[in-house]
């Protein structure tokens, strides 16, 4: 039999992003994690709250710049708000804006939809997740963490199809288990961790991803 | 960790024909086939649309319709003109609303209008005005400013079916409500409700409004500058393209502009990373107004 081995087989070169999806409780659960994480973190960290109603503007949604300061504040690697046309640079942490969904292009550059809200979201994590999977393919981990939706588990599911990691928060260890489990029932995720744990296996997993080539 | 990618996302054909292919590949590889007959057969070149999100609205088409694949798509697009006509509404993003982040049309109002109220005629072009939401708020202020009467605005759009909703003024009468929330946050002067008229399920904006709008269809893929403007407006339609094709209606947008002329762009749109950067004065960073500084 002939195996032809067609050019989507990357090569093994580790993972190069990771795709967070949070909602309810999020800012609480992220706090946890993300200010842990060295400065020198392999990965791109795409962050996509929800927040507010979200497809309607908010109060909260107001200050546009909230979470990015926020986390700015508190993390040690850098954190920016992800615009258009943005290359996307291992090390530092993307955060979504509030109002359009997030994309991921084929040359790792974000780009936004205003096309009307998924699962009632607007980002949302379905749509983030699919277009990274299509970009990083095996090369990328998904996230989700706590949160009273059920988007996400479509996007987290493709992200295992083609080839990329899994992890969900452990249910009992959220704010809002609804998201997570919704996750966990969508696919065989790789890794189902308690928030606390979270942070501490992904720089050890790196670390071990770098080191066997 | 190539070994990793899982069965579900590989064709595997065994025997004589054996290969594996991805199917994330095979869909590209139809999307661009599909690209390509479009091209082909229309002349409307979606190459440099933002590959992602065109991706996601072909598979949303292509499910609306009922096919099973791209490829019977390519089919359908190929000998078939009212599918074409379809595939286009769906592959425009028309969701838009009135005074649309309300400090935008408030900065406007108070940078702009009052500067072009030095001209005795005023040429405004609205492009990608989708369903004409946002060509009737700019009319409203231009009203409130005692602009509208000197006032060409010209709404273009490359959706046909958007034009005809636009032309007609009719809305949904539920969105009032937010609409008229959005426009004293813009700073209105009078009441919203002067200018439309409610009946049953629907609104219908003033006709005076419209007697300075001239609605016609531009595809910004293709076609060129026509008139010199005072003012483009030119929201949440930059963030469909990719850089190239960004480049290419700056270009054009420049060229129809008078000089010091202004450009107003989207809340996630900006001339940062574009050709054009040189040749325009950012005047409002946030709400993405731009003027034209160099002759050409
Ligand atoms: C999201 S709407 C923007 C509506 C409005 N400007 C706003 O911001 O609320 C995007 C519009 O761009 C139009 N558009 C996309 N590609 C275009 C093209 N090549 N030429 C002209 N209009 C185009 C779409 O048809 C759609 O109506």
């Amino acid at each position: 039999m002939i195996e032809q081995m067609t050019t989507h087989q990357t090569k093994k070169e580790g993972y190069t992003a990771l795709v967070i999806g949070v909602s309810a409780g999020g800012l609480a659960a992220l706090e946890l994690f993300l200010p842990q994480l060295p400065k020198l973190f392999s990965l791109a960290i795409i962050v996509l709250q929800h927040r507010g109603q979200n497809s309607v503007k908010s109060i909260e949604d107001n200050d546009e710049d909230f979470l990015v300061d926020y986390f700015k504040a508190r993390c040690t690697m850098p954190v920016l708000e992800a615009t258009m046309g943005d290359k996307i640079k291992t090390g530092h942490i993307y955060i979504a804006p509030v109002q359009y969904h997030l994309l991921i292009e084929q040359q790792q550059t974000f780009s936004f939809s205003l096309e009307p809200p998924v699962n009632y979201a607007r980002p949302s994590i379905d749509v983030l997740f699919e277009s990274a999977s299509h970009c990083y393919k095996n090369q990328l981990i998904g996230l989700i963490l706590t949160g009273a939706s059920s988007d996400g588990s479509q996007g987290l599911k493709m992200i295992k199809l083609n080839g990329g990691l899994t992890i969900v928060q452990e249910p009992s260890t959220a704010e809002a288990s609804f998201m997570p489990t919704a996750a966990i029932a969508s696919h065989k995720v790789d890794y189902i961790l308690p928030l606390k744990d979270i942070s501490t296996f992904l720089i050890n997993f790196t670390l071990k991803d770098q080191g066997d080539d | 960790m190539s070994e990793k990618l899982t069965e579900e996302s590989l064709l595997i054909t065994k025997g004589r024909f054996s290969n594996v292919v991805n199917k994330i590949e095979l869909e590209d590889f139809e999307i661009n086939l599909l690209l390509q007959a479009v091209l082909f057969r229309y002349g409307y070149d979606f190459h440099h649309y933002a590959r992602a999100s065109i991706t996601r609205r072909i598979n949303n088409c292509m499910r609306k319709t009922g096919l099973s694949n791209i490829s019977e798509m390519i089919a359908k697009i190929l000998h078939d003109v009212d599918f074409f006509e379809l595939f286009l509404k769906e592959m425009s993003v028309t969701v838009t609303e009135m005074f649309r982040d309300p400090e935008v049309f408030n900065t406007l109002r108070q940078q702009v209008f009052t500067q072009l109220k030095t001209y005795s005629r005023v040429n405004i072009w609205h492009a990608g005005c989708a369903t004409g939401e946002e060509v009737y708020s700019v009319a409203i202020m231009l009203k409130e400013e005692g602009l509208l009467s000197r006032c060409q605005i010209y709404a273009t759009d490359f959706n046909n079916h958007s034009l005809t909703i636009a032309e007609k003024a009719i809305y949904p009468a539920e969105k009032m409500a937010e609409f008229t929330h959005n426009y004293i946050l813009s700073g209105g002067k009078a009441s919203f409700a002067d200018y439309y008229q409610a009946k049953h399920q629907h609104a219908k904006m003033h006709s005076s409004l419209k007697e300075h709008i001239t609605f016609a269809n531009h595809n910004l893929m293709k076609d060129q500058s026509f008139a010199k403007m005072h003012l483009i407006i030119c929201r949440n339609v930059l963030i469909y393209f990719d850089q190239v094709l960004q480049n290419q209606v700056l270009k054009v947008f420049q060229q129809s502009l008078l000089h010091r002329g202004y450009l107003l762009l989207g809340d996630k749109e900006s001339l940062d990373f574009s050709d054009q950067s040189k040749n325009f004065l950012c005047i409002a960073k946030k709400q993405k107004i731009y003027q034209k500084i160099n002759y050409d």
